[in-house]
């Protein structure tokens, strides 16, 4: 079969793998060719807007197994193909020469069984960081079930591993990757922490100690092909972040791709991009804004209301907090005014030093008031305009509108907000 | 205070011409009221005060900035002078002024009208130098690495460490047609310098079948149920597609968007 039509193949069958990101650790070239910037850079957008960073490919796309959510499943007709080890390492290093990506994102399906699918993986990064001196960022996918020493191994050639949970709950995963099981997932994440952690301190005591993906682990899952609400998913992600001390977990909105009857009916179903985006935006308030999953939703409100930022909705379910007054205010409660990012909130604190600021003030240091004038006072000053607004009024005002609606146009607006307001 | 006599500062667009500009204004005690080139053609009301660039002079001002004030503030200066803002020389000297009078802290005053201006262009410059470090297409011409871009800010000189470090063992052409300069790099040794024009040989069977593989790669990557061309083009404005391979029909090299200018 000819490269480009493997490629085809094996770029076709990782697209739906979100995370192509290539941040978290910074690398100076070394001689070879490459190196890592710790912000990560984007080479181009993809027609559906995403960034592409990584050469984002499967090793092979023939799988053994047959979880039902998955365009690879052994049941699923498609055409399959592999890479060898020596073909895909000179496309990197090509792409690479020519700054179209910033490294290589390798995952694969699970052939024969996952100890030689792992070992193939190995061979390609061994080939690449020690036959071609490759310093750019490399992000493998673990095989859940391989033999924690390949594991290992493979953590020792990449900057970033990671494992996907794939579904918000162990029901479902049960029920659609019958193959796999919680703990053949959980296993490897727990590795890769303890593997993190102990090559960071071997690294304090000596410089050339080997590095186990000193990038971190990020893990991924599909939202919207089973019933888990968006309070149990949000509490799912908040306790992968402080158990397995992941750097990203991300959201895919379930693309249909099965006629299971597990599965959401393949007619008519639109995958939840907006909600997928909501789960991003909360996630962001859980990683830098110092919010608790339980402050953002509650057995009540189990949802996010998809008109509404969260960090809105938060705030129109807090209004004893505001106003925040711009000049005395601290970060963290800057950090809780809807509109206000963590850049906004850093300039407030600089430029203040310099002397009160005002709406006027802030507009010169860029911060986007279109949000945030109804919840800031400026010396005890509200905005022009934004004073005693109903909350209702301020609903409208904060409301994205619905794709092919007005903000205006749906029915029940009311009953979202709680009679406190 | 009586008020200083105001000249149209000529000098040779360098940034060691600047720095000696802003070196002799205060020898002098006299304001520029503007900067122009020695071969700009237009006439001004002012005087004219032509200045020959001395580098011992840009030095002790060069160095003075960090001294003085802080590091911080001569690095704005010196990437202040690659941005394209209007009038960039003019802002740049009042912020020199104020950064004398104020200290280290004048980076923060970001609401004042001599501050936030120059803050905004780099932030411009900045950004544009970043999406560069992605956007930059290399096309192997016969061992060298060969690239064009047409940026809005002189980003070259920050560009620079990146493409060097990144590829230390390669020889390297990076072309900015807006401003007729190249970065060249071969190992150990890098130059920037300006150069008309560059023209490219026909690209190799090797080449072609990189980019072909490559636009390959992009069109299969897209999720076809997520379109979202706005999306994209917010993170990837138009302006920069012309000289990325995947935007590229066949046989047309990156630089043939030249002849179209
Ligand atoms: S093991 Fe991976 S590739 Fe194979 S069917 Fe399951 S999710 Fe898909």
């Amino acid at each position: 079969m000819e490269l480009l039509d493997k490629l085809t193949i094996l770029a076709d069958a990782a697209k739906y793998d979100a995370a192509c990101t290539s941040s978290g650790v910074g690398r100076a070239g070394r001689g070879g060719m490459g190196s890592a910037l710790p912000a990560g850079c984007c080479h181009s957008f993809s027609a559906d807007g995403r960034c592409i960073s990584l050469l984002k490919v499967l090793m092979t796309n023939r799988c053994r197994y047959d979880c039902a959510y998955c365009v690879n499943r052994r049941s699923n007709d498609v055409p399959r193909a592999a890479f060898t080890p020596r073909e895909l390492c000179e496309l990197t290093m090509g792409f690479y020469r020519r700054n179209y990506i910033e490294g290589l994102f390798l995952s694969s399906a699970v052939l024969r069984d996952p100890d030689y699918t792992t070992e193939q993986m190995i061979a390609v990064l061994t080939l690449l960081r020690e036959g071609c001196g490759f310093g750019g960022y490399i992000h493998a996918k673990a095989i859940p079930g391989a033999d924690p020493l390949l594991t290992h191994r493979l953590g020792l050639l990449c900057d970033r591993l990671s494992v996907n949970i794939e579904l918000p709950s162990q029901r479902s995963l049960a029920l659609l990757a019958p193959d796999k099981t919680r703990a053949s997932i959980l296993g490897p994440m727990e590795q890769i922490r303890d593997g993190v952690a102990r090559s960071r301190q071997e690294l304090v005591r000596y410089r050339h100690a080997p590095r186990f993906a000193p990038a971190g682990q990020s893990t991924q899952m599909i939202v919207g092909a089973t019933p888990e609400t968006d309070l149990q998913i949000l509490r799912l992600s908040q306790g992968l972040y402080r158990r397995y001390q992941l750097k990203r977990v991300f959201y895919s909105a379930y693309m249909p791709v099965s006629d299971s009857n597990l599965l959401p009916a393949r007619q008519g179903f639109r995958p939840p991009l907006l909600r997928e985006h909501r789960l991003y935006q909360a996630d962001w308030l859980l990683r830098f804004y110092h919010f608790d999953a339980g402050e953002l939703l509650d057995e009540d409100h189990p949802h996010f209301d998809p008109r509404l930022d969260p960090k809105c909705g938060w705030a129109l379910r807090h209004p004893e907090f505001f106003p925040v007054e711009v000049n005395r205010a601290d970060y963290e409660a800057l950090l809780r005014v809807p509109g206000l990012g963590v850049t906004s909130a850093r300039r407030i604190l600089a430029a203040r030093r310099a002397g009160p600021l005002t709406f006027e003030g802030l507009k010169t240091l860029g911060v986007v008031l279109k949000r945030a004038r109804y919840f800031l006072t400026c010396s005890g000053r509200c905005a022009p305009g934004a004073a005693r607004l109903r909350p209702e009024d301020l609903f409208f005002r904060l409301a994205d509108p619905l794709p092919g609606q007005s903000a205006g146009a749906l029915p029940g607006q009311l009953s979202l907000f709680p009679p406190a307001i | 205070m009586s008020q200083p006599v105001q000249f149209l500062y000529l000098y040779d667009g360098s940034f060691a011409g600047f720095l000696t500009c802003v070196f002799e204004s205060y020898a002098r005690a006299e304001e520029p009221a503007c900067f122009s080139l020695f071969d700009d053609p237009r006439t001004a009301l002012w005087p004219e005060r032509a200045v020959e660039t001395d580098r011992e002079k840009a030095e002790r001002v060069y160095r003075s900035l960090s001294r003085r004030i802080s590091p911080e503030v001569q690095r704005w200066v010196r990437h202040g002078f690659l941005t394209c803002a209007p009038e960039k020389e003019r802002r740049l000297y009042d912020f020199i002024r104020l950064a004398y009078r104020a200290g280290p802290a004048v980076i923060r005053d970001l609401t004042d009208p001599r501050v936030a201006p120059l803050h905004t262009a780099l932030l411009h410059l900045w950004k544009e130098a970043h999406l560069f470090q992605g956007f930059v297409r290399f096309s192997d011409q016969g061992g060298i690495l060969c690239g064009q871009i047409s940026p809005k800010n002189r980003v070259l000189p920050l560009l620079r460490p990146h493409f060097c470090a990144r590829f230390p063992r390669e020889r390297l052409l990076l072309y900015d047609r807006t401003h007729r300069e190249a970065l060249l790099y071969q190992p150990r040794q890098w130059a920037i310098l300006p150069m008309e024009d560059l023209q490219l040989a026909d690209p190799s069977q090797e080449e072609l079948a990189y980019r072909q593989l490559w636009r390959r790669f992009y069109d299969t990557i897209a999720i076809r149920e997520r379109e979202n061309p706005r999306c994209r083009m917010t993170h990837m404005p138009k302006r920069y597609w012309d000289d990325m391979t995947e935007f590229q029909t066949d046989g047309a090299a990156p630089g043939t968007a030249l002849a179209r200018t």
